[in-house]
């Protein structure tokens, strides 16, 4: 799975480590603005919850969650944007 | 046109009314928190939910009512007060930064104490959140009838740009419209 992430043309990167809860999840929500339609945002977050935080965030605002892998130390969290 | 034609108009007019009144009843993608101990944990928690709601583009509506208007006092505003007015004002936090803990606050020491763990665990700080949550559109309102028991002046409170100044029927107007309502 992870080197199928790997491979993903990234869109947006968003470096949200330096913070915890609710910080990752804002950081997406502010940087999905610039992502356009269709392109892959990802998400750096040292914090695990972000993973499942991200899954149902997409849905909601009807984005596509593709996935994602334990980096050195912190998460990579990949979604789509869709709309 | 013939009975059953008639009949079906009638049908869809009830109908066609129902819809309305149930769509003006709906609640709507809004969430709506009541904040009154005033406490740092409980204050924190409140503006990480309402941040964490912001992020789902809901709309949020914080009603800030007794002990918990202290958080929002700026103390390097000093308005003139009557007696009463400046012993409450003597007597409640000076500021977010001085909120007790509603447990272990170890007479002064828990507060700094959790303040400086959450800040090792990368967690914003409530003044943090706070500005967060001004530019994520978080709307704060304040208790009239409070600032008036405690003598708490609009003049002393910190620049947010999203607080008014209501009573309770803004509130339940508020709660009313909302998906959820919860009390801090």
């Amino acid at each position: 799975m992870s080197e199928e992430l790997k491979a993903l043309d990234v869109a947006v990167e968003v470096d949200a480590r330096g913070t915890a809860c609710p910080g990752p999840l804002l950081e997406a929500k502010r940087a999905i603005a610039t992502c356009p339609t269709g392109g892959v945002m990802c998400i750096l977050s040292s914090d695990e919850g972000t993973i499942i935080d991200v899954q149902r965030w997409s849905k909601k605002m009807k984005h596509e969650y593709v996935g994602d892998y334990e980096d050195d130390g912190f998460w990579r969290v990949y979604m789509k944007k869709m709309v | 046109m013939t009975e059953e034609q008639t009949n079906l108009e009638e049908m869809i007019k009830q109908l066609t009314a129902r819809v309305e009144t149930l769509e003006e009843n709906a609640p709507g993608d809004k969430l709506c928190l009541g904040v009154m101990s005033g406490d740092l944990d409980n204050t924190i928690a409140t503006f990480i939910i309402a941040l964490g709601a912001a992020a789902y583009d809901m709309e949020v509506d914080l009603f800030f009512t007794f002990w918990g208007i202290a958080a929002l006092r700026d103390p390097k505003k000093k308005v003139k007060k009557d007696f009463l007015g400046t012993m409450f004002g003597k007597m409640l936090p000076s500021s977010s930064k001085k909120l007790p803990l509603s447990k272990m606050q170890m007479m002064g020491m828990g507060p700094p104490m959790i303040r400086s763990v959450m800040k090792m665990h990368k967690a914003k700080s409530l003044e943090e959140l706070m500005a967060e949550a001004a530019e994520f559109g978080v709307r704060i309102h304040i208790c009239t009838m409070s600032m008036d028991v405690m003598g708490i002046k609009k003049e002393e409170l910190i620049d947010y740009p999203h607080m008014d100044f209501v009573g309770v029927g803004a509130f339940v107007g508020m709660f009313q419209e909302a998906k959820q309502c919860w009390f801090m």
